[in-house]
């Protein structure tokens, strides 16, 4: 088979073959999704036909959705045919933010090769409806946005049967707000109650529940409650006892917890969940109860908790490990209990140790570990002085210098004019052309200055002051010396 | 006037009964005699809460201020966690100031509030040698909560102050519970015979202590492990000469 070759899936659809799945190719060339076969062959003569195969697809989104409760949020269902749906709240504080988590969601994704789409939104129909068919590929709506997001959308976009949006289609309804525009009870009157479900879920107006992925084997404790519980000291004291069972039930199996669920469910029939993560596998009761304690105010009860689940969601080996016994070995004392209590606070990429990259560009040289991940033991080499302060992003100068090797007798910084009297330099910087093919020639003349203050900064020349190929020959501010 | 021993003997006893709830009194000393004299007990108090600034333009970079904390924090035992709200901390920096990369854990932060609450947790923790926390605003009752955490675990926190504009400097007149206030601020170089650059200057400045004194003191930036030193023009000592030899070759 042609790698360039248009390919699709095709399937049965009563006695009818039809497209279940496109390529980029044979979209471009008109073909859809739904199309009879005969027709799609008619239309594209090359085209590879391939039987769909529905039990393997939906195998392997279940696959793709335990992938997605074990790395990002606690509850998460699969959306057949093509989706994952995933309830972010009291997840997304690991990750960094929404955006953060988004961002990181999809770059994996990306990174295994597959295309992905994705939305937050307040309800499931909304975030549904905007993953699929908003311009953006990644869309965060913002807080108690309602109806309004969806205005624009396809009718297509509120999950409707497609009988029911071909009929509303030929009736002049286009979009999702020609329709919020007519009165409701007639609508549903004429249209029947399942498009005034599908419009009521989208804009929150009807909760919708589903029922969360559980993953295969887990390890986990329930309590169920014969009244509903709802005071924060309630739910703290029965946490304490649910971690208790869980880490005599992880003891049992030798495992540590590295993610911890706990889904509340409420009386509503909704599910609240926290989630924690840990840098090291834990079993420690006290330390487990403290990190979701400290979470407790995320959890709404709204009218009662009825029964609470722990999971551990990812476990891995944790072995008895003997204490330092002789004299000479240094007892190193043990924070990762801290990383945890702070990762879970700002989120586990805001916390981080750095190790030294061999690179002599200093942006380039250091690199973001894990605080707990085991260090290289290395340093940089300390020939030559680095800044305490690195700028983000170096700063352009106004200087005069002679060129070619010459550090500027003065410069202005942030609209103030300082004259140099003193400096050191240059320490070239040669461009990795292993890297980037723009870098192939690229070279920065790094100079230390003092001004007449006793300020020290940290400035460089793009270009070697004779070759234009090396460089702009515009200066730059990149750090400040203490 | 009555015999200064007696005097001498209650002034013990009120230190003991303050003392109580601390688990440790020790002291960190620079190991320069000028300094080290100004501070009750001879050195840095450990299991405390300290405050640096930057002067000038140090207020809003905070350059100097940052390694005259990292040499603080490289002379202490163990673990040093560092928090911030601006990411624009160079670790080689710190490295060169004594402090290598495998004993900092860096912490970012949206906010003051979240600095404040990550360095009291840290501080209560105990497992560490020194938090340090860039902060703009530090309150009484703030400040107040960072030293009881210090007291309790006996680790050295420092509040780096450091503003986003050079006007919310007037701030640090603020009182607060920390036990020392420090000001650094650059001073020019002393010349070299040859082209170059010697080693840092700074003018600290020790506003505040608690039962103690303030002074100002011109020394010599950090070296590798995170001294400083006398300019040797002030002082005459074998010591201090070859602190200065150090200094140029660096």
């Amino acid at each position: 088979m042609p790698a360039e070759a248009p390919l699709a899936l095709a399937g049965h659809e009563g006695s009818r073959r039809v497209l279940r799945a496109v390529d980029a190719a044979a979209h471009a060339a008109g073909l859809r999704l739904g199309m009879p076969v005969t027709r799609a062959q008619v239309l594209l003569p090359g085209l590879v036909l391939r039987d769909h195969d529905a039990a393997g697809d939906a195998a392997a989104l279940e696959r793709l959705a335990l992938w997605a409760l074990r790395s990002f949020a606690p509850v998460v269902a699969a959306d057949p045919p093509d989706g994952i749906v995933i309830d972010s709240t009291g997840a997304d504080h690991l990750h960094g933010g929404e955006e953060a988590m988004l961002a990181a969601l999809t770059g994996r994704l990306t990174a295994a090769g597959l295309r992905a789409r994705a939305a937050i939104a307040d309800t499931r129909g909304a975030a549904h409806a905007l993953a699929r068919h908003a311009a953006r590929p990644l869309f965060i709506a913002p807080p108690g946005h309602g109806a309004s997001v969806l205005a624009p959308l396809p009718l297509e976009a509120l999950r409707l049967p497609e009988a029911l949006s071909t009929e509303l289609r030929t009736l002049g309804f286009d979009r999702i707000g020609d329709l919020l525009a007519q009165p409701r009870a007639p609508l549903v009157l004429r249209f029947g109650a399942e498009l005034g479900l599908r419009i009521e879920q989208a804009s929150g107006e009807r909760p919708e529940p589903f029922e969360p992925l559980r993953s295969p084997d887990p390890v986990e404790a329930r309590r169920a409650f014969a009244e509903p519980i709802g005071a924060a000291e309630t739910i703290a004291r029965h946490i304490g006892r649910l971690v208790h069972r869980l880490c005599a039930l992880l003891e049992e199996r030798g495992l540590g917890a590295r993610r911890l669920d706990l889904l509340c469910q409420r009386v509503d029939n909704r599910v609240v969940a926290v989630r924690i993560g840990t840098a090291l596998p834990v079993r420690n009761a006290q330390r487990l109860t403290r990190l979701l304690c400290d979470r407790i105010e995320t959890i709404d009860p709204g009218f009662g908790i009825e029964a609470m689940t722990l999971t551990a969601t990812v476990a891995e080996p944790l072995a008895h490990r003997q204490a330092a016994s002789t004299l000479i070995e240094e007892e190193v004392s043990d924070i990762s209990d801290l990383v945890d209590t702070l990762a879970n606070r700002v989120g586990g990429r805001a916390i981080y140790r750095v190790v030294p990259v061999a690179s002599d560009v200093p942006e380039r040289a250091v690199c973001r570990i894990p605080a707990m991940a085991p260090g290289t033991g290395t340093t940089w080499p300390g020939d030559w002085p680095r800044p305490v302060r690195l700028l983000p992003r170096p700063e352009p100068i106004e200087t005069v210098a002679l060129l070619p090797d010459h550090p500027p007798v003065s410069f202005t910084w942030r609209g103030v004019r300082r004259r140099v009297t003193r400096a050191d330099g240059p320490e070239r910087i040669f461009g990795e052309w292993w890297k980037r093919d723009a870098e192939l020639a690229a070279v920065r003349d790094y100079f230390r200055v003092e001004d007449n203050a006793g300020e020290r900064y940290w400035i460089y020349r793009a270009g070697d002051g004779e070759d234009v190929a090396t460089g702009s020959h515009r200066w730059f501010l990149h750090g400040v010396f203490g | 006037m009555r015999h200064p021993s007696a005097i001498l003997s209650l002034r013990r006893q009120i230190e003991r009964i303050g003392r109580r709830h601390r688990r440790s009194g020790g002291v960190l000393p620079f190991r320069i005699a000028r300094i080290d004299a100004r501070l009750p007990g001879g050195g840095l108090a450990l299991g405390a809460l300290h405050e640096v600034a930057g002067g000038g333009n140090g207020a809003i970079d905070g350059a100097a201020a940052a390694l005259f904390a990292a040499g603080i924090a490289a002379r202490t035992k163990g673990r040093v966690l560092w928090c911030v709200t601006q990411p624009d901390l160079f670790a080689p920096g710190l490295a060169q100031a004594g402090l290598a990369p495998e004993r900092v854990i860096h912490v970012e932060a949206g906010d003051d509030r979240t600095v404040l609450a990550c360095v009291e947790e840290s501080l209560r923790h105990g497992g560490l040698g020194a938090v340090i926390g860039e902060v703009a605003r530090l309150s009484m009752p703030a400040s107040r909560r960072l030293q009881l955490a210090a007291e309790g675990s006996g680790t050295i926190g420092i509040a780096l102050r450091r503003w986003r504009r050079q006007a919310d400097a007037a701030d640090f007149g603020q009182p607060t519970a920390a036990r020392t206030r420090w000001r650094v601020s650059v001073l020019p170089s002393a010349p070299l015979p040859v082209p170059g650059l010697g080693r840092a200057r700074w003018l600290v400045e020790l506003i505040r202590v608690r039962a103690g004194e303030s002074a100002d003191f011109e020394v010599e930036a950090c070296d590798a492990t995170g001294r400083l030193a006398l300019p040797s023009d002030l002082v005459h000592g074998s010591g201090a000469a070859e602190g200065r030899q150090r200094g140029v070759a660096g």
